[in-house]
């Protein structure tokens, strides 16, 4: 199973709308969302089954025994984070502040400490045998324009459909582990028919989007055509390219600036970056994401430069290195 | 001589998994003894810093050669510190690269990746 | 009074409100980027380098006198330090104790834990701070070194820099609701949420409210690129959760132009100019203080 990974600098290129247009064009029976401070590819389907679950567990905090804790404030001396403070007497934790390091509990001389394990979030699973759960079946809108290519030529034999993701509680902070197991529940339970994954990753260049990097044989980049766009997007290419992964860059809203459009693909082309279709500013993608489809299915002129960005990926994914 | 390797499940079925800090479990194999034993990798719960938690268990465990498809800077610092050899793994089988590797045709791993600075707060 | 301006995902237009109200502010005023992973402020308020006043930032890091540590004498004598991290930031490697600074969160805890007093603490750069002056609008920012994934302490430090000052504030924070925002929105009068209007967008402005409302922070809605007469989940959010719509800006492709060049669209039309200024006024009407 090939699996390929969407990304953008920044948020709200688009990211999520291409992510959802590919598993509907390539019927994709497995794929993902790793942008776990912000999910939003499960809001595309609007008839989700219940997912399987599991509780992530973060850094621990601690837990003060009041019965024990004599406010002495040697914790509180101790913590960096500023976390832990005596208040009446006792001392109390913030546990929005804490990183979970357990000085507190180790300098503790009453022993009234104890580091816990915290839920932080947790990890959802959605399987389905129905594709059309998840908006697959049926024929593919096509539109007035003549080089939209329909690209429906796997109809896998699946036994299920499977979606994964996961999601944070408030103030948690991401973590690789978390996208680890986002990108671990995929595989372990894709049918092993499937020859292509999907994966909504996400924004930034921070520790999530190295952990959803790993692994994968081909990052989309989903750039926009803004001076700070293509800013975050430089530093989004230095991140992948360390990883030796394969690279391509499309552009969304490209013709909202067209001359930045171009510094993109110049940026590409002296990195030796493909530089796949431009994607034009269209109202039939908020009207389609409001009511629960798939752009591809509305059509549309930004439907067709997706349909031509998703042969054009499919073509690099499965070409050997 | 001490082999281990990144594997996705405790049986003999299993593939080599991708990530070297986060594999739920190693394959541990002793070439003179034959003995084998399936690792579970504690480290893969670590919220962050798995890689160099994982090399640690290696090296506590008396590994002398890692085979992975991949490995972090900062879990490659701590094997090769510790005198590990790691080398670079071909496909995903698991037999097959452990044959490969004593018919000596598994290459050095060169590039190591920058890692993850998991921040678990 | 410190305005801070969120959103629960990028690109709803976080930086345009907050740089244009920074700017349209009567005399002077600050504007504050938070996003430290990704600043994007001071490409709307340029000027050359050399005019910014740049401070390095630092962390405590620990290291490890290998001569007093006791592995030195055997090499299964201690771990105590290894074994106290939680972040696996040190590891045990033949006679020595490696640290990885990249996974160090600098709690300390490994040089209070080992016997031997053989570790110290260095403080060592991990990203810097901006300060400089752009016509009337000080700019505070920070920028994390590449990969660093700590950002907390840079946002501390701008926050601080900006505290000394009564002149009115903006915050541009991050996008999301991590602890980078709470750190951006501890010490805010009164925090706007920008929405664009998508089901992501409601969706993720649902989580920043979430947010404001347990740190039971005052705030308003500024809905972005809007439609008349278009569905928008976003709006039906606010009544829903009875959120005070602050302003309705309406989809314009001139203002997405200037602001995709990286232009401050209330300093290139008046049109713009006037709609955030009676922005700004509402604001500072809703919050009672001065602008």
């Amino acid at each position: 199973m090939k699996k390929l990974l969407i990304l953008s600098g920044k948020g709200g290129t688009g990211k999520t709308t291409l992510a959802g247009a590919f598993v509907r064009l390539g019927r994709v029976g497995a794929f993902a969302d790793c942008d776990v401070d912000a999910p939003n590819l499960h809001l595309l389907y609007l008839d989700l089954p219940t997912p399987k679950t599991s509780d992530y567990y973060g850094m621990g905090v601690p837990e003060i025994d009041t019965s024990i804790c004599n406010g002495c404030g040697i914790c509180e001396a101790h913590c960096r984070f500023h976390a832990i403070e005596v208040q009446k007497g006792y001392a109390y934790c913030d546990s929005f502040a804490c990183e979970g390091c357990g000085l507190c509990e180790y300098v503790c001389p009453q022993h009234a400490i104890k580091m816990k394990p915290n839920v932080a979030g947790r990890t959802m699973l959605f399987t389905s045998t129905k594709e059309n759960v998840f908006g697959m079946e049926g024929e593919i809108s096509n539109s007035n324009s003549n080089d939209a290519i329909i690209i429906m030529d796997n109809p896998v034999e699946r036994s299920r459909v499977v979606f994964s993701s996961a999601e944070l509680k408030m103030g948690s902070g991401t973590s690789g582990k978390l996208v680890s197991e986002v990108k671990k529940n995929l595989n372990d339970s894709a049918d092993e028919k499937e020859t292509l994954a999907i994966i909504d990753g996400s924004p930034g260049i921070g520790c999530p989007v190295i952990a959803s990097i790993t692994g994968m044989d081909m990052v989309l980049i989903v750039a926009e055509p803004s001076i700070s766009g293509i800013s975050d997007m430089q530093r989004l290419v230095d991140t992948a390219a360390f990883f030796g992964v394969r690279i391509a860059i499309c552009v969304n809203k490209a013709d909202t600036n067209p001359q930045r459009t171009e510094d993109v693909r110049i940026f590409a082309d002296s990195h030796n970056i493909p530089f796949l279709a431009c994607i034009p500013y269209d109202e039939n993608v908020l009207v389609a994401t409001n009511s629960g489809k798939s752009i591809v299915d509305l059509g549309g002129l930004a439907a067709d430069a997706i349909k031509t960005i998703f042969s054009q990926v499919k073509e690099y994914v499965f070409m050997e290195r | 001589m001490i082999i281990a390797i990144p594997i996705n499940d405790n049986s003999d079925n299993t593939t080599i998994c991708p990530s070297f800090g986060r594999s739920p479990y190693y394959f541990v194999f002793n070439t003179e003894t034959k003995a084998k034993e399936y690792m579970v990798n504690s480290a893969a719960q670590s919220a962050g810093g798995a890689g160099i938690a994982a090399a640690q268990l290696l090296v506590d465990r008396g590994v002398n050669v890692v085979i992975a498809p991949r490995s972090g800077q900062n879990a490659a610092d701590v094997l090769l510190g510790s005198g590990i050899e790691i080398y670079r793994s071909v496909g995903d089988n698991l037999k097959a690269n452990i044959e490969a590797y004593q018919n000596g045709l598994l290459n050095k791993l060169s590039d190591i990746h920058p890692g993850f600075h998991g921040h678990g707060g | 009074m410190i305005v801070a301006v969120l959103s629960g995902k990028g690109g709803t237009g976080k930086t345009l409100v907050s740089v244009n109200l920074a700017s349209v502010v009567e005399g002077d005023s600050i504007y504050v980027d938070c996003d430290v992973e990704e600043p994007n402020g001071h490409l709307y308020f340029r000027t050359e380098e050399s005019d910014k006043n740049v401070e390095t930032i630092s962390r405590l890091y620990p290291v490890v006198d290998s001569s007093k540590c006791l592995l030195s004498q055997n090499k299964d004598a201690c771990a105590k330090c290894v074994d106290f991290c939680r972040f696996n930031a040190l590891a045990r490697v033949g006679e020595r104790v490696q640290v990885f600074d990249q996974v160090c969160h600098s709690c300390g805890g490994c040089y209070i834990v080992c016997p031997a007093r053989a570790i110290t603490e260095e403080a060592r750069p991990i990203g810097h701070v901006y300060d400089y002056k752009v016509g009337n609008t000080r700019v505070l920012s920070g920028q994390m070194q590449t990969k660093q994934a700590f950002g907390i302490p840079i946002i501390a430090k701008i926050l601080e820099m900006a505290k000394g000052s009564t002149l009115p504030t903006i915050i541009d924070c991050p996008p999301g609701s991590a602890c980078t925002v709470m750190e951006s929105i501890k010490d805010a009068d009164f925090c706007i949420v920008v929405a664009e209007p998508s089901v992501f967008g409601a969706h993720n402005m649902k989580m920043v409210v979430q947010l404001l409302r347990l740190f039971e922070k005052p705030f308003a809605a500024i809905l972005n690129k809007y439609v008349e007469g278009a569905e928008n989940p976003s709006e039906t959010l606010c009544e829903e959760e009875n959120i005070e719509v602050l302003h309705r800006i309406p989809f314009d492709v001139q203002i997405a132009h200037y602001h995709s060049e990286a232009r401050i669209a209330a300093e290139e039309e008046d049109r713009f100019k006037e709609m955030f200024e009676s922005i700004l006024k509402r604001i500072t009407r809703r919050f009672g203080g001065e602008m």
